[in-house]
């Protein structure tokens, strides 16, 4: 295998001198925010004084950035494409209600017991086995997750520049690891945000471009209507209209489709993914008051209802506007893209190299591989977290110098991006990221959430109960996973007939159900926790001055998290009827 | 460690951070325009899109800036003296 360091023909994106200055100018950025953050800290507490005092928008922003990864903009560009409209479920069913759910009635608890971590949370309200149980887990999903990451981010590199997928894979590990290494914990907060505005700056162009293309809205209806049907394209009604979303469940049953979306993606993955991943509440617990804690996710909530406008959208533009794309959802195998044949991964690639002349098409690239480093960072970087802190210190080495730990954690970190590189081959397999990844949600994050709601409201849930609940109900998923028809791709055995997103959604549902019940079964049957130990971390055996912040009561309507909430659910609800 | 009296987060707030990026791409975009002249915004069926999405840039970054200036960060006085270094990493 020869390897090709320089350019070679048939990248699918012509980048120009302007576009590698633009990303250029954007990594000196990103250095420059870890360099000064590193030399601040040793003489100064200014930057973390600045940081803390920063106002509410700023946390809100990061808690939404941290998210906004390569997996999120590719792979809802590509649901876009595949499904059409009704991929707006992922924000509108999905995000947006459970992060004001955090934000209003868990994140007291959180704030209020003082746990930092949910592995934390787990060994404090359950003890060693569920603690151990859920930090294992979350080190494998966070690898696994890394390198669909690592995956997207090589196929971006080898687009633009024409390099083989192996090479591309390891130069990007590479970078991840100086942009850990050198950015650090400190800087992390300031690099996500600045990659938001980086990353609208690159999509809101190129789906106002993309909507002139195809003549507006009304253009781009008329043409997914034209396309409906042929091939793998699902019928006009199932594309532009999100209920009953028959073709993204791929239920045949409009009230089973509903009802999978609500219950199966809105209440059991999505609660799931984000009240219990820690990625994702360490930073509201970075405020200073619980007021601020809690107003972090309902602030993001903002800009999370209008992403899909940005990602979804040019998902649906790319496959009636690119050939490629339009080629594959008619049936045809299309040569090209960045696995060798066209998928909907490529949509966006495409769509750029369609409509971006040279320039923004250097802020398109810069917002994509910002977006793809920041999200395996925030993997890796939890990972090595989990495994040093919840893993090594606890379990294998104990009382050492937080100087062992560090290393330990460095080690890690050059370890997890190995990993990745071989998890990212793993990700090859699949046509659409979404599907592995909601497939790997169903397995960690449903029976987490069932566990972590039934041991804040019942107190007589007890530790063996925590942790059988937890094996039981990921192994169920897997079982699901296996017997349904494809999501597994070829491992799946088809002994039940449901495929697509729809089988992630029974898997995730079947993971809770089993937790629940065998975690109420074996309470009943083991001796619960004294409720001296409880405080803090059961609704009935905490204060209510412990969850409340007293001072809120004083701040304007539009700085208090209820009002807030409130008008976020209002917008949902309402986009939910528009669409 | 401590400063006596409070100071603005100046460089490290980071509005102007972002407002310097965006500021930066806009220029960029907007030069790219004047020298490609009209191939510059080809692409994309007679929009010019360098030039508006340049001028748009142009204009929210300055507008963070602005806004940076208009009501800066104070570092509290009080807090400076609580901290201690453990917080490096």
């Amino acid at each position: 295998m020869s390897v090709h360091l320089l350019p070679l023909a048939g990248t699918i994106i012509d980048a120009d001198v302007v576009d590698y200055l633009i990303i250029g100018l954007y990594f000196a950025f990103v250095l420059g925010i870890g360099l000064l953050a590193r030399r601040q800290v040793s003489d100064s507490m200014d930057f973390f004084l600045s940081g803390r005092s920063l106002p509410a928008w700023v946390t809100g922003l990061a808690f939404i950035s941290a998210n906004l990864g390569a997996v999120e903009i590719m792979g809802m560009s590509a649901n876009g494409a595949e499904f059409g409209l009704p991929a707006v479920h992922y924000f509108w069913i999905g995000a947006v209600p459970a992060m004001l759910f955090l934000g209003v009635v868990m994140m007291p608890f959180y704030y209020g017991s003082k746990v930092r971590s949910v592995p934390e949370f787990m060994f404090r309200r359950f003890g060693t086995g569920a603690h151990l149980v859920n930090s294992l887990s979350f080190a494998v999903a966070q690898l696994l997750i890394a390198g669909i990451n690592l995956y997207l981010l090589g196929t971006i590199i080898r687009a633009l520049l024409g390099w083989n997928l192996t090479v591309a894979l390891v130069v990007a590990a590479v970078i991840v690891l100086s942009y850990i290494t050198l950015g650090g914990l400190s800087a992390a907060i300031y690099n996500e945000v600045l990659q938001f505005f980086v990353i609208v700056a690159a999509l809101l162009p190129l789906t106002l471009l993309g909507l002139h293309q195809v003549g507006g809205w009304g253009g781009l209806k008329e043409q997914i209507t034209a396309n409906a049907g042929t091939g793998e394209a699902a019928p006009a009604s199932d594309q532009l209209s999100s209920w009953p979303g028959n073709a993204l469940t791929g239920f045949g049953s409009d009230f089973l489709s509903v009802l999978g979306i609500v219950l199966g993606l809105g209440f059991v993955l999505s609660f799931g993914y984000w009240t219990t991943n820690f990625v994702e509440v360490q930073r509201a617990m970075a405020t200073h008051s619980i007021s601020a804690a809690r107003k972090t996710p309902v602030i993001g909530s903002f800009p999370k209802i209008f992403i899909p406008f940005i990602t979804i959208l040019p998902g649906m533009i790319a496959a009636v506007a690119v050939t490629e794309i339009a080629g594959t959802k008619a049936g045809d195998e299309v040569t090209g893209g960045a696995g060798g044949t066209v998928d909907y991964n490529d949509s966006l690639i495409y769509l750029m190299r369609d409509l971006l002349p040279n320039g923004l098409l250097g802020i398109a690239i810069a917002g994509l591989l910002a977006a793809f480093m920041a999200g395996m960072a925030a993997n890796i970087s939890a990972f090595n977290t989990v495994l040093s802190y919840d893993l090594w210190e606890r379990y294998v080495v104990r009382d050492r110098s937080d100087d062992y730990y560090l290393k330990v954690g460095r080690i890690a970190t050059v370890a997890a991006a190995l990993i990745a590189i071989g998890t990212a081959q793993l990700a090859t397999n699949f046509s659409n990221i979404m599907d592995y990844l909601q497939t790997l949600f169903g397995f960690f994050n449903a029976p987490l959430f069932a566990t972590f709601i039934l041991g804040m409201f019942w107190k007589r849930m007890t530790a063996t109960a925590g942790w059988v609940g937890l094996v039981a109900g990921t192994l169920s998923a897997v079982l699901v996973a296996f017997l349904s028809e494809d999501a597994f791709g070829s491992a799946s055995l088809g002994v039940i007939g449901i495929s697509g997103q729809g089988a992630s959604f029974v898997a995730a549902g079947a993971a809770f159900v089993v937790d629940i019940v065998l975690s109420v079964v074996v309470s009943l049957l083991t001796t619960p926790k004294p409720a001296s130990e409880l405080r803090g971390l059961v609704y009935s055996e905490t204060p209510r001055e412990d969850l409340v912040d007293a001072d809120e009561a004083s701040l304007p309507w539009y700085q208090r998290t209820l009002p807030l909430a409130s008008i976020a659910l209002a917008l949902v609800v309402a986009l939910n009827f528009a669409f | 460690m401590s400063e006596a009296r409070p100071h603005t987060a100046g460089a490290f707030d980071i509005r102007n951070v972002i407002g310097v990026l965006l500021s930066l791409y806009g220029v960029i975009l907007l030069v790219t325009r004047l020298v490609y002249g009209d191939e510059g915004g080809e692409n994309s069926e007679g929009v010019n899109a360098n030039l508006w999405a340049g001028l748009a840039l142009l204009v929210v970054g300055a507008a963070f800036v602005v806004w940076a200036r208009w009501r800066p960060v104070r570092v509290p006085e009080e807090s400076t003296s609580q901290e201690d270094a453990s917080h490096d990493g």
